[in-house]
């Protein structure tokens, strides 16, 4: 069934906050929590107001004495405007605070750049300490945030805005370990993020009709990063495709680039929103197909590597740069 | 050492005339310091430590102690001044200031004894200061938390959504100062931005206020001591002070901002303040 990771966050953490008297729900005005639900949560929930850079700060105020807050705004805020009080007050002093951070990617859809966030997964997962996940859907977001309340050191987790399909069973989701959806010898598919993880299943079940053979992961923690996984994958493919909802540049493709650069070389194309601010309206399913961040263009990417390659030996990079 | 020990022969003014000889001393060192902020904040820095704070420096971490940010954390060679002083680490510590291998950075770090949360980037200090105080009373202690700011600080928007917060979440165990030396690096601050009246923004964020010489440290104890000061409120000091107070070739001027001082100006500083001691 289709659900919202925010909401799955929401009724987890709800479902947490009187069996842990230390956790904090600490909220920026966000509508995620009704008035009912702040009265379930009592005392252990505050809307602090409309001020990203003072919630984060609070949060941390608070986990340097003996609190672990969770922190509601948008992943477009957390991340560009609260940036420097996550890197200072949180990262910094390796304090255990979660940012739950709703309409990631591309799932603020029509309400536009203001409220995407298609640049949260590079600039977190450069922050020293800081752990970074993707939940591909709800049962996963509910088994990060269980697993969130002993974890040391700051949380990013990245959450969507309306509901979204589950994603095929998988091994339990855990945090730090990719989950291998499917496996094959010829390519790997990486995907993070509900849209992508589907795509990435998608596109391996048309490729296995056409002979060619897919290891598709999940890739839901950017940081720590999953180097074992991915090289073990990697080892006997010709190629590794990154589907993600952000831009080119940082995010899980420029992770599993950096990996495999340095530790089982491998040709890696980053498929994700084109380098430029969303100019189109509409939903995010809308713009998921808008920008192609389809199974279908995972196939075809695949396809126009293995054929160009089989020609003359190189990739035709002008299709993937578009 | 138990402050009654600490000021047995002293007053809180020679405790501050040695913490400003300290304070000269480092930034008479290979990179200098922001002498003129922090020789601003010594008699307010003076009158938590050897006053106010219920701190124990055999036990730092004390869950129940009173919290200090320094939320200016360019004054960081006062804080450690100070820190060491009270007892936190050896005085001697301080000639490493600047110098590799010491701890002592060029803001304050926790690896130094008696730093609650680094600081240095501007408009930081408020927001985390309400955590504390928020955790306390959740907690049910009964501790204080007090946040030094800059007056130039207060040009960060930060500061007022930390001042909203606050008196919205009624946090009356919580009082800033602001070490209100009207100059910053490049000059007056109000003629940068005026923020006159200040003492009724505060109040009209819904904080207690009051404005006292800020160099007068048996004052600032008692006021500081006696916060919060309006039941349900904020509270904060609004401290006028002097930038490069006790230096009287650099007092007042934006220039003291970030001073390397040459051995002879160095040995013109210290002459400076040990004449000011004499005349008393």
């Amino acid at each position: 069934m289709s659900r919202a990771t925010r909401e799955a966050y929401r009724d987890s953490v709800l479902a947490l906050l009187g069996r842990h008297p230390e956790l904090m729900c600490l909220d920026s005005d966000t509508g995620l929590f009704s008035a009912d639900h702040a009265a379930a949560a009592g005392d252990q929930y505050l809307n602090l107001g409309i001020a990203e850079q003072n919630l984060m700060g609070v949060a941390a105020g608070m986990a340097a004495c003996g609190r672990v807050p969770f922190v509601n705004t948008m992943a477009a805020f957390a991340a560009s405007r609260a940036l420097e009080a996550i890197k200072i007050d949180i990262a910094y002093n390796r304090l255990p605070v979660r940012i739950m951070a709703t309409h990631g990617g591309l799932a603020a859809g029509h309400l536009g750049p203001t409220h995407q966030a298609l640049e949260d997964l590079a600039v977190m997962r450069v922050l020293p300490g800081m752990t970074v996940v993707v939940p591909a859907d709800a049962a996963a977001t509910e088994a990060f945030v269980e697993q969130s309340v002993t974890l040391p050191g700051p949380l990013y987790v990245r959450l969507g805005r309306k509901p979204t399909p589950p994603i095929p069973a998988a091994p339990p989701p855990v945090i730090g370990k990719a989950q291998t959806l499917r496996t094959g010898g010829d390519v790997v598919l990486v995907g993070c993020g509900p849209y992508p993880v589907l795509a990435c299943v998608a596109a391996a079940e048309t490729l296995a009709e056409q002979g060619i053979e897919a290891t598709v992961l999940n890739m839901h923690t950017l940081r720590p990063f999953d180097t074992e996984t991915l090289i073990a994958a990697a080892r006997p493919a010709t190629l590794v495709i990154t589907l993600e909802e952000h831009w080119r540049a940082g995010g899980l493709g420029g992770a599993v680039a950096e990996a495999l650069a340095e530790a089982q070389p491998t040709r890696v194309l980053r498929l994700g929103v084109p380098d430029k601010f969303v100019d189109e309206v509409g939903n995010q399913e809308h713009l998921v197909a808008h920008y192609d961040l389809t199974a279908e263009r995972v196939v075809r990417a695949v396809r126009t590597a293995l054929d160009t390659a089989a020609r003359s030996g190189k990739t035709d990079w002008k299709e993937y740069h578009s | 050492m138990t402050i009654t020990q600490l000021l047995e022969c002293d007053t809180l003014t020679d405790v501050a005339a040695r913490i400003r000889s300290h304070v000269v001393d480092m930034c008479a060192g290979p990179e200098g310091g922001h002498l003129g902020g922090a020789l601003s904040c010594v008699d307010v820095l003076t009158a938590l430590y050897f006053s106010v704070l219920d701190v124990d420096t055999h036990w730092p971490d004390d869950p129940d102690r009173d919290r200090f940010l320094l939320s200016k954390g360019h004054a960081a060679v006062a804080l450690y001044a100070t820190l060491a002083e009270r007892g936190f680490f050896p005085v001697e510590e301080l000639a490493g200031f600047g110098r590799a291998g010491s701890r002592l950075m060029g803001h304050p770090v926790r690896a130094v004894p008696g730093v609650e949360l680094p600081t240095g980037s501007l408009g930081h200090g408020l927001a985390l200061g309400c955590g504390f105080a928020l955790a306390n009373r959740y907690a049910g202690r009964a501790s204080r938390t007090f946040v030094l700011l800059g007056d130039g600080e207060l040009q960060e928007g930060s500061v007022w959504e930390a001042a909203i917060a606050a008196a919205s979440l009624r946090l009356d165990r919580l009082v800033a100062v602001v070490d209100r030396n009207g100059l910053q690096l490049t000059g007056p601050t109000d003629a940068i931005a005026p923020m006159e009246p200040l003492a009724e923004r505060w109040r009209s964020f819904g904080w207690a206020v009051r404005e006292v010489d800020g160099h007068d440290p048996e004052l600032l104890a008692d006021l500081l001591d006696a916060a919060a000061w309006e039941p349900g409120k904020p509270s904060v000091l609004i401290a006028r002070t002097v930038k490069g107070q006790g230096l009287p070739f650099l007092a007042g001027r934006a220039s003291s901002h970030y001073v390397t001082l040459s051995p002879r100006n160095h040995a013109r500083a210290i002459s400076a303040l040990r004449v000011a001691e004499a005349l008393g």
